[in-house]
């Protein structure tokens, strides 16, 4: 095709600025890539990593909820105020906790139930004491929500169930008590019950905030610890098939049983408030870079035109239409889109590599060692299209104007 | 392609009127009525600002913004759209200009080819064969595969009117076409003109300041304040 020709050799006499043209476009799709394959493989790390410490949703007896005071029983047509009312005393016990589990069993949304019951206890080790919890579990149920196997870092969950006095300790905890595997540690609950159990196991979440307060044991020992009976349970943790359902399946749950029942997003508001932000962020960064590199194919079609505008003035004298003129111009600037997305897309992939390989040390806090880099065709593609659709709208307007030039001007000029 | 009969009426313009706007209203051209027959080398001479470059782009139909009626080989051009004209143009008419207007990234041989791939007609093999034809029957065959940039002036002019040449036009018009040669190569674009009307049938239509080459061209037609006189 014969404007196509003439675009080609447009570009291909002046290399040095058809390159640079490109490269505009390949820094912005370049930076847009390996900025978002972070940033989304930051998210899906955060939201793997609140998946890993909070079930779908969590049902709890919140005994510091407003409740209506005995004064609007007795006096039920009076215009009652309380003031700084007291939470009642009443254990955080969940009345009816294994009907509440077998109802939520045969609930076809829910992909696993598990009940426990936590506790504030102190860990002494010799002279060495420290606050933490102990969350009685059943084990196995706790691993299909959780996936607890896989964080095991000494010891199998099996000896838990096996070993009534036994616990599997995070790994932050066991650290600062300088306890290991098969180690026995002494504890203390709130109510001054002490008692002594054998590490069988070491787990590491990642988050600190968990590795370093939170022990597992068997129900019934937690159970007898806290000096209750078998039917004590404090919390049901629910894992679902679809996790986006939380939101509308929780206030189910609450009106249903009475209790809280609070889903993931609401349990991790500042986390993913976090994410949120993230994504602005990459966007309004990127899509900065696009419009910027738009600018620069904007400036160098408008000065090639500038050049140009003679030859236009005798391709018209000969017969071309102003369409044929501005499809000349037109199609340089989509070479040069398509090839400088192209080779973004390449620099792209290639830092978003060198990232996913620079070590990161997350510290204490967080166990991380690289930063998580997510690799996602989805984002290549926006890549390319946002790409070529920018360079096109830059080499429009110049195009268009190149169009409109009048022959005669151009040529009595002289 | 018609075949070209010597003394038929190939260009006709009736009552062609202009106005420049910019900076007063001013009547440029009068009412202009012109016949070009076939094969006729026609010179348009004047002093500056007589319009005889203005009536020039009228008949190029380059310029549309214009009261009367132009008819080029038969057909009625006024008030034809421009890309309707830019493709009668393509067929049509050939350009030559004081300054040659090659395209500098092509070789001379692409300049040529330009309008013929253009109109399309004939296979690109075919328009290459014919282009260097033309070339030949300028003398500038071994210039073909140069850029147009790094040719000398009288050669791109040689080059230009191959260009002009290649879709066997009806009419070749040129502005001032030696006006930026020297006398040796004015002498020879004059040869060419002349012999490609007597032999060849080409009608030419040039607007010249050149006294002697007026004066030896076929016809001259002289332009003073808007009229032919």
């Amino acid at each position: 095709m014969l404007v196509f020709d003439i675009a080609k050799t447009h570009l291909t006499s002046k290399p040095k600025q058809t390159i640079v043209a490109m490269l505009g476009v390949t820094f912005g799709i370049g930076m847009f890539i390996a900025m978002v394959s972070l940033m989304t493989g930051l998210n899906r790390w955060t939201e793997e990593l609140t998946m890993t410490s909070s079930p779908d949703i969590h049902i709890y007896n919140d005994i510091t909820q407003e409740r209506n005071s005995i004064l609007e029983a007795v006096n039920v047509n009076g215009l009652n105020k309380v003031h700084h009312q007291k939470p009642k005393n009443e254990p955080n016990k969940l009345r009816n906790a294994r009907e509440m589990v077998n109802i939520l069993q045969k609930d076809k949304r829910i992909r696993g139930v598990a009940p426990t019951l936590s506790s504030q206890v102190f860990y002494n080790l010799g002279p060495v004491q420290l606050n933490g919890t102990i969350s009685g579990v059943d084990i196995l149920e706790e691993d299909k929500l959780f996936d607890l196997r896989s964080k095991m870092k000494a010891g199998n969950l099996e000896d838990l169930k096996a070993n009534n006095d036994g616990i599997i300790m995070g790994k932050g905890l066991a650290k600062k008590l300088s306890a290991v595997l098969g180690d026995r540690v002494v504890m203390t609950t709130p109510q001054g019950y002490t008692i002594t159990l054998k590490i069988v196991g070491i787990f590491q979440m990642g988050i600190g905030t968990i590795d370093n307060i939170r022990s597992y044991a068997n129900i019934s020992t937690v159970q007898t610890i806290l000096q209750q009976d078998q039917s004590y349970i404090t919390d049901i943790n629910i894992k679902l098939y679809d996790l986006y359902q939380a939101k509308t399946i929780a206030p189910e749950f609450q009106r249903m049983f009475k209790y809280k029942a609070e889903d993931w997003e609401t349990a991790n508001a500042t986390i993913l408030m976090g994410v949120i932000i993230r994504n602005i962020l990459t966007y309004s960064v990127s899509i900065t870079l696009l419009v910027v590199a738009g600018f620069g194919i904007y400036n160098i079609l408008n000065m090639t035109i500038y050049n140009k505008m003679k030859d236009i003035a005798i391709l018209k004298a000969m017969g071309f239409s102003g369409r044929d003129v501005k499809y000349v111009f037109m199609i340089q600037s989509i070479i040069i889109g398509v090839l400088g997305s192209v080779a973004g897309l390449g620099m792209g992939f290639g830092l978003s590599y060198l990232i996913s390989l620079a070590p990161f040390n997350g510290g204490d806090v967080v166990s991380l060692d690289h930063l998580p880099v997510l690799f996602d065709s989805t984002y290549y593609i926006i890549g390319i299209v946002f790409g070529v659709v920018t360079t096109a709208l830059a080499g429009y307007m110049p195009s268009r104007k190149a169009a409109r030039i009048d022959p005669i001007e151009i040529l009595r000029g002289q | 392609m018609e075949t070209p009969v010597k003394g038929s009426s190939v260009l006709k313009t009736y009552k062609i009127t202009k106005y420049f706007h910019e900076p007063t209203k001013f009547q440029v051209l009068k009412e202009i009525d012109l016949s070009v027959n076939r094969g006729e080398f026609l010179s348009l001479v004047g002093k500056s600002g007589c319009g005889k470059s203005t009536l020039m782009y009228i008949l190029s139909t380059m310029d549309t913004d214009y009261e009367g009626e132009l008819e080029i080989a038969g057909e009625r051009l006024t008030g034809k759209n421009q890309n309707y004209l830019a493709a009668f143009r393509n067929s049509h008419i050939g350009f030559v200009f004081q300054f040659h207007y090659l395209l500098p990234e092509f070789t001379a041989l692409q300049n040529v080819m330009i309008p013929a791939l253009k109109l399309n007609k004939i296979s690109a093999q075919e328009v290459e064969d014919k282009a260097f034809e033309k070339l030949k029957m300028l003398g500038v065959h071994d210039q073909a595969k140069k850029r147009s940039s790094k040719l000398s002036g009288g050669q791109q002019q040689r080059v230009a009117i191959a260009r002009a040449l290649i879709n066997d036009p009806d009419i070749i018009m040129g502005d001032e076409p030696t006006g930026n040669l020297d006398s040796y190569n004015s002498n020879v674009v004059f040869d060419i003109f002349q012999e490609l009307t007597h032999r060849y049938n080409q009608t030419i239509i040039a607007v010249t300041h050149d006294e002697e080459f007026a004066q030896r061209s076929d016809r001259v037609v002289e332009m003073s304040d808007g009229k032919i006189i």
